[in-house]
């Protein structure tokens, strides 16, 4: 029986391939997107903005776990722990500290590739269903860790810290909220490009290789525990980037805020984006962000009901996600060309 | 040293509700391959079942069978209809079906029978067991069911027809489809035990944690662990798993100091994973090895 199990086990791999010219938008469509970007917050109210800069926060966080699931093919239920921990730097610098909202970003980011390193260590015996617990458990833990007495001097425990939200420099003549949103776009359209060209480079190779075989990865000379534990790193990094910018926009951090939900609705913004396509990231965190708020308005006492069942629609209906709807767009323009 | 055996039997105690859920979780977990994340909440719809029958007039026993039945059939029409569909879609997508079929149990019974917390009654009354305070005759009762549930399934998988092709459903779709067994209603059946066994966890569990909508949070997760730690291809390994967690949790909570009730969880999943890391299969379960 046990020869048998072998093979079937071989079968079961986490992601499916994609190939890797299918992991990113081509340059006229990245621009048009750009384009809409920069100029729809000009038209619109605050707190229309307010959301889009979520959705660029939140877009950031699931393309990091789309870089740790999509990319080296682990699975991570613990992406809310590195929020929560680029969240808290940022809002503990700023407010204990005084040091510049912007020159956080950079701090927070090196300190959760730190966490992201190190907690991908022991993490490299695990895999599949086991690694899933032990990411799952860090992201139950956290908001217990910093609720932990010792540390209520800078964190300020259960109830959390308020961080002020930043003006236009230079005398711009912009809202907070706009200014905030820019900003966060700049910070956004760079890391979108790192992690394109990640995924791209020498690097990025190595983690598709571990991901579609990891034995074969090694046996080729890549170095498999150095390249997961790097995803991790890199992962958590872009995830702190994401909680920092969080931080600042939500003007407010607590422990209970970072909990498993979080990282849950992470994991399904990557899942209706499509794994393993960066730009799908943006689409899983627009979904993310109003389908629940859709839901409560189409009814209120049903409303995690009615989110289950548009979550259902979506998946029996494009079952790779986002990914899937480019994909087939794609090629119906391909035979528009044609005729 | 009392305070020590103590604290291991009210473990015990606690540990069995763990090892009932475990069991679920590696019954499905046989069948279909994935971790159920809807299995705490199809549990506790099943018990919201059970007493909607005892409400209406039923006896203990006669509701806890129609219960059984009723959840059996629903696990195999929840899989005929809603995940039958997507047995080609990726991994990753069946998990977020189990995480939208979760919500939309949970959202229903808050609806149908709102969030305030219901009295369950236990067939086993609640005396001191054998003079100890630290365990009822509920919580023995519960231990005696859950063996008896751990025997009954192992002599169904060793020696029944059905529990062998099941078996192979599992471990060789291909070949098993080659001797004429029917895989995909085997997949079925054991959606339709692991809803049936997530009921009988759910109706013993409701008089200790109390009926409502979200009573199978936290024991879920406990589940989970203890599954995990037992290793997921072992159903006893399950059980032991639940009783470990059970009593690692009480001893984390009493020795060392500053672990309030906050900090149990965290403490008792960071001891699990350190065993996961000695062994990564769990320490029931079997190493899989890969072919190259």
């Amino acid at each position: 029986m046990s020869a048998a199990e072998e093979v079937v086990a071989e079968g079961h791999e986490a992601v499916e391939a994609v190939p890797k010219r299918a992991m990113t938008l081509g340059t006229g469509t990245s621009l048009v997107v750009l384009a809409a970007l920069l100029i729809v917050p000009m038209f619109v109210k605050n707190f229309i903005i307010f959301q889009m800069t979520m959705l660029l926060i939140y877009g950031l966080a699931v393309l990091a776990l789309n870089i740790l699931t999509g990319g080296s093919g682990q699975f991570s239920l613990g992406q809310s722990a590195f929020y929560a921990v680029g969240a808290y730097t940022s809002a503990v610098l700023m407010e204990h500290a005084n040091i510049n909202y912007a020159l956080t970003i950079p701090i927070s980011a090196a300190v959760c590739f730190a966490f992201g390193y190190l907690f991908g260590k022991p993490a490299l015996r695990l895999s599949g269903v086991y690694l899933a617990l032990a990411t799952f458990a860090l992201a139950t833990a956290m908001p217990q860790l910093l609720k932990l007495n010792f540390l209520e001097h800078w964190t300020g425990g259960v109830q959390g810290l308020v961080v002020t939200k930043p003006d236009a420099p230079f005398g711009l003549p912009m809202s907070q909220d706009m200014w905030l949103y820019y900003f966060t776009l700049i910070v956004t359209v760079a890391i979108y490009i790192f992690s394109v060209n990640l995924l791209r480079s020498r690097s990025g190779r190595a983690f598709m290789a571990i991901r579609d075989n990891e034995i074969a990865a090694s046996s080729m000379g890549v170095n498999v525990a150095l390249y997961k534990t790097l995803a991790f790193g890199v992962s958590a990094g872009i995830t702190g980037v994401a909680g920092s910018l969080g931080a600042i926009a939500v003007q407010f951090v607590a422990p209970d805020s970072y909990t498993i939900t979080l990282a849950i609705s992470l994991f399904l913004g990557m899942v209706v984006g499509g794994v393993g396509w960066l730009p799908g990231s943006f689409i899983g965190a627009a979904f993310i962000i109003f389908v629940p708020n859709m839901a409560e308005s189409i009814s209120k006492g049903l409303s995690g009901a009615v989110f289950g069942v548009l979550l259902f629609l979506v998946i029996y209906l494009v079952p790779h996600g986002a990914r899937q709807v480019a994909i087939l767009g794609q090629q119906l323009v391909g035979k528009l060309r044609k005729n | 040293m009392e305070l020590f055996t103590n604290q291991v039997l009210a473990g015990i105690a606690t540990g069995a509700i763990y090892a009932c859920m475990a069991l679920a979780v590696v019954m499905i977990y046989q069948a279909i391959d994935h971790l159920n994340f809807a299995q705490g909440e199809m549990a506790m719809f099943s018990t919201f079942i059970s007493w909607q029958l005892m409400q209406w007039g039923l006896s203990y026993w006669a509701a806890f069978l129609i219960t059984l039945a009723l959840s059996f059939v629903a696990g195999i029409a929840i899989e005929r209809i809603l995940f039958k569909p997507l047995a080609k879609a990726p991994v990753l997508t069946n998990v977020a079906g189990f995480i939208a079929l979760f919500a939309i149990i949970n959202s229903s019974a808050g609806l149908i029978w709102d969030f305030t917390i219901k009295q369950y009654p236990t067939p086993f009354g609640s005396a001191p067991f054998l003079g100890s305070q630290l365990i009822s005759t509920h919580q023995a009762g519960m231990i005696g069911v859950t063996v008896l549930l751990l025997l009954g399934l192992y002599f169904f998988f060793q020696y029944t027809r059905i529990g062998l092709a099941m078996r192979a459903a599992a471990s060789v779709p291909e070949s098993a489809r080659l001797v004429g067994i029917n895989t995909s209603w085997m997949i079925a059946l054991g959606w339709g035990m692991a809803t049936a066994i997530g009921s009988i966890a759910g109706m013993l569990i409701a008089p200790v944690v109390f009926l409502e909508p979200n009573m199978m949070g936290g024991v879920l997760i406990y589940g989970f662990a203890a599954a995990v730690l037992g290793g997921l291809s072992s159903p006893f390994g399950a059980v032991v798993g639940g009783f470990l967690v059970g009593i690692f949790e009480n001893l984390a909570g009493t020795y060392i100091p500053g672990v309030g009730n906050e900090l149990k969880l965290p403490i008792a999943l960071a001891l699990i994973i350190s065993v996961l890391v000695v062994k990564p299969a769990g320490l029931f379960g079997r190493h899989i090895v890969k072919r190259v």
